[in-house]
C-alpha cells in the first residue's frame, strides 16, 4: 500500500513526533510544528502518537491511494476531498484504492496533519522518521515531497519508530518536549471514548503565553514590557526553523551574543538587530544569541499554526500556569475540557 | 566554581557556570551532564554548551517537579576536578586549492603567509567545547590569535561539506553543505556525521583534536564526500 504524490503542495514533509536523545550530537528534534494535531490525526486513525504522518503547509497536496487506506486530517482547516466528496476534519475517512485526496482552500491555520492508518513505513534515522530539511535527515533523504513519490503505508496497528527497531535514544517521551511517548506505547490514546478536542485555530493571529528566559536580565526592562505588551507580525523570512518577527525592537543591556549553548524550541532569541526570532520545531540545537522569553510548551502547537503575515502576542504567565496548561492540553486529547 | 540553575521555559533547565571559554569550565559542565544522565530525572536530552548544561525534561513525567532541586544538588556535588580531557581524535585536512578559498584572507588578517596560517592551524591540539548547530558540528577552540579572524562580513550561501574553517578563535568542520560565515582554510575527507558508521558521530564534547595535513592526492584517495 502506498500514497503516491500527484502534486506535493507548497511544503509537505513526513514527520513523526521528533528525534530525541541526540541533541548532544547536534541533531535537532524536528517533528511537527503542531504536535498536538499530529497526535490527534494519528489517534483518529488508531495509530500510536509517534507514527509518521504528513505535515502540510499552507498549500496542500494531491495524493492517490494505492490500496484501500484510512486517513484523517487535523490541524489547519483545509477543504479536503476524496474524489468529489468533502471529508470532515479530525475523523477517519476511507480512501479507496485509486482514489485521490485533494487539498483545496485553506480557511484557518497554516499546517495540517494527514495521518494514514498504519503510518508511513519509511526509513528510521536515529530513532525517528521526522524530516529535518536543513540537515537533510529523515525519509526521502530529508527533503519535502515531490510529484511521483510513493510513500509506503505500514500494516494496520504498526508501532511508532521505536517499535520499528529504531534506537529511541535517551528520550522515549514524545510530545512538544515529552509527555506522550509512554502512554502512546500502550496503544491509542483517548481510551475514555470521548472525542478529542481539536486545537482552536488562530484567526489572523494568536496570543501565546511566555515565560522569562534564562537571559532575561541581559535585556532592558523596557524590552520585556514591549515583548509582552505589543503585537508582532510573522515575516515572510520565517520557516520551520523559526519565525522572524516584525515589531518593536528589543534592546540588550550588553552584548547580544552569548557563548554557544543549547536552545529549546519556543525560545525567543534576539540578535544585535533587536528583531526577535521565535525558534520553532526545526531549530538548531544550539544558538549564540541571548533569549528573552520561552513560549510555553502547551502553546507551541498554536504558534505552529501561524503563517507569514499573521500577528502574534506574547502574554506573560507563571510556571504553574504553563504546567497547568500542558496538563489541560493532555486532557483535551482525551476529550476532557479544562 | 559558581553555578546557577535556572528554568529555560517549562521543559528544560539550564545549569550555568562562569562565563568564559575555559577547558576547566567546560570539563565541569561535562561532569555535570554525565551526573544528570546517571540520575533518575526524566530527561530527554542533556546538552553541553561552552559553559552550560541544558537539561531537557518531560515536565509531566513522574519526578519532573524535583528537577530544579535535583540539578542544584548535582551541580553542587560535583567537586572541582582537574580537566580530564577526552580521547584524542586525529583529523586529516587538505589545505590546498581548491579547498581553501579563504586562506589568503586569514593570512592577511594575521599579517602572515598562507603557509604560516596552515602551520599555526596545525600547531595546536584543540578541545571540542560544544557539539551543535547541525548534526556532528564540533565547536573547537582555541586557535592561535594570529589566525583568529572574525566571521566573514557576508556569509556564504553554501559552504561545501567537509570544509575546515576558523572564526573568532574557534575552528570546526562543516558536516553538511550549509550556509556559513566562517573562513574556509581546508577540507577534511572524513564525515563528522555518517549514519552508516557504527559510531555515527566523530566528535563529543571534551574530545581532543589534532589536524594532520594531507595532500590533494591523499584527499581525493580518501574522501567520503564523493568529490574525488
Amino acid at each position: 500500500m502506498n500514497l503516491t504524490v500527484v502534486k506535493p503542495g507548497m511544503l509537505t514533509t513526513v514527520q513523526d513526533l521528533g528525534r530525541r536523545g541526540y541533541r548532544a550530537a547536534g541533531v535537532p528534534v524536528s517533528g511537527p510544528m503542531d504536535a498536538y494535531s499530529h497526535r490527534l490525526a494519528n489517534l483518529a486513525v488508531g495509530n500510536v502518537p509517534m507514527a509518521a504522518a504528513l505535515e502540510i503547509t499552507i498549500l496542500g497536496p494531491e495524493l492517490t491511494a494505492e490500496g484501500d487506506l484510512t486517513c484523517a486530517v487535523s490541524g489547519a482547516d483545509f477543504e479536503v476531498r476524496v474524489g468529489d466528496a468533502a471529508v470532515r476534519a479530525n475523523e477517519p475517512f476511507a480512501v479507496p484504492s485509486g482514489s485521490r485526496i485533494r487539498f483545496g482552500a485553506r480557511r484557518r491555520g497554516a499546517r495540517a496533519t494527514l495521518a494514514v492508518r498504519g503510518g508511513f513505513d519509511m526509513a528510521v534515522t536515529l530513532g525517528s522518521r521526522a524530516t529535518h530539511l536543513v540537515s537533510q535527515m529523515g525519509p526521502l533523504g530529508g527533503r519535502a515531497l515531490k510529484a511521483g513519490d510513493a510513500l509506503p503505508v505500514g500494516a494496520e496497528g504498526a508501532r511508532g519508530a521505536r517499535g520499528a527497531g529504531g534506537a529511541g535514544g535517551a528520550g522515549g517521551a514524545g510530545g512538544a518536549e515529552g509527555a506522550e511517548g509512554a502512554e502512546g506505547a500502550e496503544g491509542a490514546e483517548g481510551a475514555s471514548g470521548a472525542a478529542p478536542i481539536p486545537l482552536e485555530l488562530p484567526d489572523g493571529g494568536a496570543r501565546v503565553r511566555v515565560l522569562p528566559a534564562v537571559h532575561r536580565e541581559r535585556f532592558t526592562g523596557e524590552a520585556w514590557t514591549r515583548l509582552t505588551g505589543e503585537r508582532y507580525v510573522v515575516t515572510p523570512q520565517s520557516n520551520r526553523m523559526g519565525y522572524r518577527l516584525d515589531g518593536p525592537l528589543l534592546a540588550h543591556v550588553g552584548a547580544a551574543d552569548i557563548l554557544s549553548e543549547a536552545m529549546p524550541v519556543g525560545a525567543i532569541q534576539v540578535p544585535a538587530s533587536g528583531q526577535p526570532i521565535l525558534l520553532m520545531a526545526e531549530c538548531a540545537t544550539t544558538g549564540g544569541y541571548a533569549t528573552i522569553g520561552n513560549v510555553i510548551t502547551a502553546d507551541l502547537p498554536l504558534a505552529g499554526q501561524l503563517a507569514p503575515g499573521d500577528w502574534i502576542e506574547f502574554v506573560p504567565c507563571t510556571r504553574e500556569e504553563a504546567l497547568a496548561a500542558l496538563r489541560a492540553r493532555e486532557r483535551a486529547l482525551l476529550g476532557v475540557t479544562a | 566554581m559558581n553555578t546557577r540553575v535556572h528554568p529555560a521555559g517549562d521543559s528544560a533547565w539550564l545549569v550555568e557556570l562562569p562565563e568564559r571559554i575555559d577547558p576547566a569550565v567546560n570539563a565541569r559542565a561535562i561532569e555535570i551532564a554525565r551526573a544528570v544522565e546517571r540520575s533518575a530525572l526524566p530527561v530527554t536530552d542533556v546538552v553541553v554548551g561552552y559553559r552550560t548544561v541544558m537539561v531537557f525534561v518531560d515536565p509531566l513525567a513522574n519526578g519532573a517537579e524535583a528537577a530544579g532541586a535535583t540539578l542544584e544538588s548535582i551541580a553542587l556535588a560535583q567537586a572541582d576536578t582537574p580537566d580530564t580531557a577526552g580521547p584524542l581524535v586525529e583529523v586529516p585536512v587538505c589545505y590546498d586549492e581548491p579547498y581553501a578559498p579563504d586562506l589568503d584572507d586569514v593570512a592577511a588578517f594575521g599579517s602572515c603567509t598562507p603557509d604560516d596560517v596552515i602551520a599555526l592551524h596545525l600547531s595546536r591540539e584543540y578541545r571540542v567545547f560544544v557539539v551543535g548547530f547541525v548534526p556532528g558540528f564540533a565547536y573547537m577552540a582555541s586557535v592561535d590569535p594570529r589566525i583568529a579572524a572574525p566571521r566573514r562580513s557576508s556569509p556564504r550561501v553554501k559552504v561545501p561539506a567537509g570544509s575546515v574553517a576558523v572564526a573568532a578563535g574557534q575552528t570546526g568542520i562543516y558536516p553538511a553543505p550549509t550556509p556559513g560565515g566562517w573562513n574556509v582554510i581546508g577540507r577534511c575527507p572524513i564525515r563528522p556525521y555518517d549514519p552508516a558508521r557504527t559510531a555515527p558521530f566523530l566528535f563529543r564534547a571534551g574530545d581532543r583534536v589534532r589536524f594532520q595535513r594531507v595532500t590533494a592526492g591523499e584527499y581525493r584517495a580518501s574522501t567520503q564526500w564523493g568529490d574525488a
